[in-house]
């Protein structure tokens, strides 16, 4: 009679998976090659990167010249010519900003960036720190680029240019847009006030409706024709507030999204308690709201990032345009590319840090995903 | 986010407070500018060749100097300019609500836009036109000889029609290959894609650049189409159109008796009549204009006489390396031609 459950009288020996069941091999074969479309999906994207690769490293690596103030040793070597950058870089950065003023926009981008570091760190997510510092923030920067005061000459707006414009279109408009998107988004959704209700559906649906750079052309050239003579607004001023209002309908419906997902239950509480209408907005529906769209409203503040070009249209320098005008010189004109990658690298750090900050925040929050 | 969003607020509030531009929509443009210092130029900024900043962001080009020797004549300091940089849509309103004193921004000069914008144009400084560029492989060397061409043509353009009408004109065919973009135009141009490429005469040599061997293509000499650009000022104020008309013909009379900036002084001790006359050291010339009597002497000085504007920015001594062509004196088969200084 034989044992339904003997023990093995011999060890075991351990025997190594198969040689494709593991490591890289595994990897591979799991990833890349587990059929036959994968397959050959991979094989032709590698025989791609074969042609491409190689050209790509020596124009940009190997053929490259990146230092020389003389265009010829670019025509010479026939690779990259990343010496345009360091040849143009105060054209790209400041646009028209007087040349030997253009510390005074350098240190405001600094001065951005510091005050911008400083916000987004949940350490310093206190009144006591962040007025002082915004206010300290905004008025440096302006008397820094407009000056005259202590002795700097003026430099009126439509001098500006290059990286500190895109900042203050960016930043200018985000500031506008957000305050009066949640305005925009409650003004909605109030049901006590039949004609807000309505005044903010129209004017939601017909920013929405139209597109950016109609709204830059209305700011720029035809509100003026509107203003009485002699009474002018500066211009930079007028696209401001116009892309930050157009920013804010976007934004209005993403912020009345997370509105409505915060359960009706909420507000009962706090009304319960005796809270006012506003103090439950502000105190229990906008916080929750916002958590839950901090995704939705950051796609926006990328895209406003990114929109901030369409400045062009209106004759503004921003960076792009800056550089652009920077490789109409003629002896450097067949070298756009790499400065138009320069820009490119630019807006992509921009983008890239804010959308890793957002990812930040949604964990820091712990929204509820969809995963 | 709370935090975020009042700073927001405030940020708004403090940017908002930002003076206005002054404005001089009216009254005598030159006691306007003379009192402010600068005279405000309105011009492209990014147009090799004519307006486009240097690497110092210091602005040069054909359209630059022209603002220049304004500036030079009414202020006596050649860059003593404000540049606005102006998209095509912006130009005029700008020119009009005053923004800019004066407009030299390639803007061609036409009956519409002389009569119904409210601006006046000075002479035309430039003559150019629609021109064909062909593969010097070709061996062509008169658009004459196009027959049976290729030619790459920006579509629903002025270009077009006068591109059809000339080969219909001579009885020639063609095969048009129409692209959009103009730079893209050029690329399809460059990549042999067609025989031949027709557009405004600067793009044709910027092209041609961009190509890296300028002697690889030939721009041939006829004109397609013409595109007189002349600088412009805003109607109403005869005072200061004349003195920008007698800027641009003082360049053309500078050339004319060879003064340029490297001999203008000597010439001041000239003993002919009409150039003393000419740079102040005799008569009253200026003070007719309004302005000091040695303006003519400040623009050859500090900005050249035409020759020199044209070859430095665009011709011979430049990448783009145009040809004078019309923009030659009468004197020599082109068409400017100044009028008498007396």
């Amino acid at each position: 009679m034989t044992a339904l459950n003997v023990a093995p009288t011999d060890p075991v020996v351990m025997r190594a998976p198969p040689i494709e069941r593991i490591g890289i091999l595994r990897w591979l074969h799991k990833n890349l090659f587990n059929n036959w479309i994968n397959t050959l999906i991979t094989t032709a994207l590698m025989v791609l990167l074969v042609i491409l690769v190689p050209p790509l490293i020596s124009w940009a690596f190997i053929n490259s010249v990146w230092n020389s103030t003389d265009p010829q040793a670019c025509v010479e070597a026939g690779g990259a010519c990343w010496a345009v950058i360091a040849e143009k870089h105060r054209v790209m950065l400041f646009g028209f900003y007087p040349y030997a003023e253009q510390w005074r926009p350098f240190l405001a981008v600094v001065i951005y960036l510091g005050v911008l570091v400083i916000t987004a760190l949940p350490v310093f997510w206190n009144w006591r720190i962040l007025l002082p510092l915004w206010v300290f923030g905004i008025i440096t920067i302006i008397t820094l680029m407009l000056g005259g005061v202590f002795g700097l000459p003026v430099i009126e707006t439509a001098q500006w240019g290059g990286l500190p414009l895109t900042m203050i279109v960016f930043s200018g408009q985000v500031s506008v847009g957000m305050p009066l998107a949640v305005l925009l988004a409650l003004g909605r959704r109030s049901e006590k006030l039949p004609i807000l209700k309505t005044i903010c559906i129209v004017v939601i649906e017909t920013m929405r409706a139209i597109p950016p750079v109609t709204v830059l052309l209305i700011a720029a050239v035809i509100f003026p024709i509107f203003l009485p003579t002699g009474f002018d607004i500066d211009k930079m001023v007028r696209i401001v507030l116009a892309l930050g209002f157009y920013f804010a309908c976007l934004q209005a419906e993403v912020i009345r999204g997370g509105l409505q997902a915060v359960p009706v239950s909420q507000l009962e509480a706090g009304k319960s308690i005796g809270l006012s209408a506003w103090q439950i907005n502000w105190l229990i529906v906008l916080p929750q709201a916002i958590r839950i769209v901090i995704p939705g409203l950051m796609n926006h503040i990328i895209q406003a990032f990114k929109n901030s070009t369409l400045v062009i249209i209106v004759g503004l320098f921003d960076i792009l345009n800056a550089t652009s005008a920077s490789v109409a010189d003629p002896q450097w004109i067949s070298y756009f590319t790499e400065a138009y990658l320069f820009v490119a690298l630019v807006y992509f750090s921009g983008a890239y840090s804010l959308s890793k900050y957002s990812k930040y925040l949604e964990k820091k929050f712990k929204v509820v995903s969809h995963q | 986010m709370r935090t975020i969003s009042f700073a927001a607020v405030l940020a708004v509030t403090l940017t908002t407070i930002v003076p206005p531009i002054a404005m001089s929509a009216d009254g005598d443009s030159l006691k306007t500018i003379q009192a402010r210092g600068d005279l405000i130029c309105g011009a492209d900024g990014k147009r090799p060749g004519f307006s486009a900043p240097n690497s110092e962001g210091v602005w040069q080009g054909f359209d630059v100097d022209f603002c220049r020797a304004v500036a030079a004549a009414v202020l006596g300091d050649a860059d003593k300019v404000k540049y606005i940089a102006l998209s095509p849509a912006q130009r005029f309103p700008s020119l009009q609500s005053g923004e800019i004193d004066m407009l030299s921004r390639v803007t061609t000069l036409t009956l519409t836009r002389a009569v119904t914008l409210g601006i006046n144009f000075a002479p035309v400084n430039f003559y150019s036109g629609t021109k064909i560029m062909v593969h010097k492989a070709l061996n062509v060397d008169s658009a004459l000889d196009l027959n049976g061409a290729s030619m790459c043509i920006p579509p629903g353009s002025s270009q077009e029609r006068a591109i059809a009408d000339f080969f219909r004109r001579h009885n020639m065919e063609y095969n048009s290959v129409v692209i959009d973009n103009i730079k893209e135009l050029g690329d399809a141009y460059l990549q042999n894609r067609c025989d031949g490429m027709a557009s405004f005469e600067p793009g044709l040599a910027l092209t041609r650049l961009r190509a890296g061997q300028t002697d690889d293509h030939v721009i041939l000499p006829e004109d397609i189409e013409k595109e007189p650009l002349a600088p412009a000022i805003r109607g109403g104020d005869d005072q200061f159109f004349n003195i920008v008309t007698w800027v641009v013909y003082a360049t053309f009379e500078a050339e004319e008796w060879g003064i340029d900036s490297t001999n203008v002084d000597d010439m001041l001790k000239s003993d002919n009549p009409k150039i003393q006359r000419f740079l102040g050291v005799s008569g009253d010339l200026g003070e007719k204009l309004g302005l000091s009597n040695d303006w003519a002497y400040q623009i050859v000085k500090q900005v050249g006489n035409y020759a020199e504007i044209f070859e430095n920015n665009i011709g011979a001594n430049a990448p783009l390396k145009l040809e004078r062509g019309l923009n030659e004196l009468w004197l020599n088969g082109g068409l400017h031609y100044p009028p008498p200084f007396q």
